[in-house]
């Protein structure tokens, strides 16, 4: 109980520590960069309750993604309300398709729920494309609400990604190391064997889905006011596909550190490549390092620490 | 009489056309040690993935303590009591075999986490793996592994337990090994049924035996019987 205490208390001061960089005014531009690592931080964490603790490797992260920004869109376009209820909303409709494809889980596994979530993302991009009132294959720009609580819209924005960074990473560790945790451990390591030594496997299975998919479509939801123009090329980008995986996978995919050191160091690297070499090497570097990973030190930054402190 | 502990009845199971298990009744009493063996192919690991719930059934009933369970989940069923073991150990490789211990002693016995350490720890030294509770199972030889498997399935709190080919490729003193650790078990009061090819474990542990053959019980008695039943002997070697 002490240590769930700690950990609510260091997410806390992350937040606070989020709020004064936000009143710091430096160069816009950091709170730009910033928030897009810290949506990182969310969708390799969300990712990664999924892909890491149950070993459903999940290629259909624009589809959660955009539907959390389209959920906002629509919103916005209809009702226009407050950021909260956009991300709440984005969230929970996220959490249907997540529930939705937990159920595909009792037929299909391994490659062949990878490749069905894969679909999904196709089939969804094709859905918004042809739907005029959230802007269709055109996109759509959107206008952001005046007289943000402090600051300017960006850094306000970048403050809401930090507290739903903090939100994402405080549950999957909450998530890791309660019994919830071990039993998706356990199925992750063989289905079989779990479901016949008393896990619930399905039902643990709907709950990692679907929470995996509430924080992606949390993170989708701000994205509408984060770039004012939407359209579903940039919401249904590959990067999220590649990212939410490389990034947990080059980390460690066994413990709530990975998803977020793999999101710090790639999404880093992928700032500093769009700015100072160009915004096509983005998914090159990914390539390159997920590749030499994968090869090299398959259970990624945290195997190799724990390799090396072992000796 | 007492109801059976498990009742299996006219259990029918189908793969497409082929007819796996055709209206098989067995009868496990409390308590009993009871052997189910049948030439290659017969339909005993069927029969046991059925009544462990891995398989749906095609037809007939399955009561355990009198209560009909054909239609629950497998986890709901190893909550009940009926445990297996796997003829191919199914480790979970990610955790220690101390860790291996914890998920049935928390999932299906519901023990909670801090007092399943000192129980597993229990059981790994009434099987003899206590030396090992903080290996990975990669690193455990063959007999350390079946060992594993049936430690993981005692940790589970088993009224029943279904030994599946735990001995199979196994030296003879291994043997001798698992059935002290199967004798002790039925001593505690847990029923077993064991599934095994090496009939000199299985005769000697059983004291009742169902044969198996192309998917119908073909026989049942003592082990004295069962050796001087002319259709086992048939059934294994042919006419």
């Amino acid at each position: 109980m002490r240590r769930t205490g700690g950990i609510l208390l260091v997410g806390a001061a992350v937040v606070v520590a989020g709020i004064l960089l936000a009143s710091l005014r430096v160069n816009p531009y950091f709170y730009f960069a910033g928030y897009v690592i810290l949506q990182y931080i969310v969708i390799a964490t969300a990712w990664n309750i999924l892909g890491g603790y149950a070993g459903y490797v999940n290629f259909g992260t624009p589809a959660f993604f955009a539907l959390g920004a389209y959920t906002a869109v629509f919103l916005i376009q209809s009702v226009r309300p407050p950021l909260p209820v956009l991300i709440l909303a984005g969230g929970l409709v996220s959490a249907l398709l997540g529930l939705g494809i937990g159920y595909l889980t009792l037929r299909l596994r391994g490659v062949f729920f990878s490749i069905a979530t894969l679909a999904l993302s196709i089939v969804l991009q094709t859905m918004i494309v042809n739907w005029e009132f959230v802007g269709g294959s055109r996109g759509l720009s959107v206008i952001r609400p005046g007289g943000p609580p402090f600051g300017n819209y960006v850094t306000f924005l970048f403050t809401v990604m930090v507290l739903l960074a903090v939100v994402a990473v405080v549950t999957a560790r909450f998530i890791e190391r309660s019994w919830i945790g071990r039993g998706l451990a356990a199925l992750r390591d063989n289905e079989e064997a779990a479901e016949c030594m008393g896990v619930p496997t399905l039902r643990l299975k709907l709950f990692a889905t679907t929470i995996s998919g509430f924080l992606l479509g949390v993170a989708g939801a701000p994205f509408p006011y984060y770039v004012t123009f939407v359209d579903p090329n940039s919401a249904f980008s590959l990067d999220y596909a590649v990212n939410a995986l490389a990034m947990p996978m080059i980390g460690g995919t066994t413990s709530w550190v990975g998803p977020v050191v793999g999101a710090v160091l790639l999404g880093t690297a992928q700032q500093l490549a769009t700015v100072t070499i160009s915004s096509e090497m983005n998914l090159f570097i990914v390539g390159v390092v997920l590749v030499a990973f994968v090869v090299l030190a398959p259970e990624g930054i945290l195997g190799l620490v724990r390799r090396l402190r072992r000796r | 009489m007492p109801p059976a502990l498990l009742e299996v009845e006219s259990l029918t199971k189908r793969f497409g056309g082929f007819m796996a298990l055709h209206e098989v009744t067995i009868h496990v009493k409390a308590g009993e040690r009871f052997g189910l063996i049948g030439p290659n192919g017969s339909g005993k690991t069927t029969l046991i993935n059925c009544v462990s719930g891995s398989l749906p059934i095609d037809g007939g009933h399955i009561r355990f303590e009198g209560r009909e369970i054909s239609a629950l989940p497998p986890h709901r069923r190893t909550r009940l009591g009926i445990v297996r073991s796997f003829q191919i150990p199914k480790p979970f490789g990610s955790m220690t075999v101390l860790e291996n211990l914890e998920i049935p002693l928390e999932y299906a016995a519901h023990e909670r986490s801090d007092a399943a350490d000192a129980d597993a720890m229990e059981i790994l030294r009434s099987i003899g793996l206590e030396g090992k509770a903080h290996l990975r199972p990669a690193g455990l030889t063959q007999i350390e592994m079946r060992k594993l498997e049936l430690a993981r399935a005692i940790a589970a709190r088993p009224k029943l337990l279904i030994s599946d080919e735990a001995m199979a490729g196994l030296s003879h003193a291994e043997v001798d090994d698992i059935l002290a650790i199967l004798f002790r078990l039925n001593e505690r009061g847990i029923t077993i049924i064991m599934i095994e090819h090496i009939m000199r474990a299985v005769m000697r542990f059983s004291e009742r035996i169902v044969v198996l053959d192309a998917g119908e019980r073909i026989a049942e008695g003592t082990p004295d019987e069962i050796v001087r039943h002319p259709g086992v002997e048939k059934a294994y070697l042919g006419e």
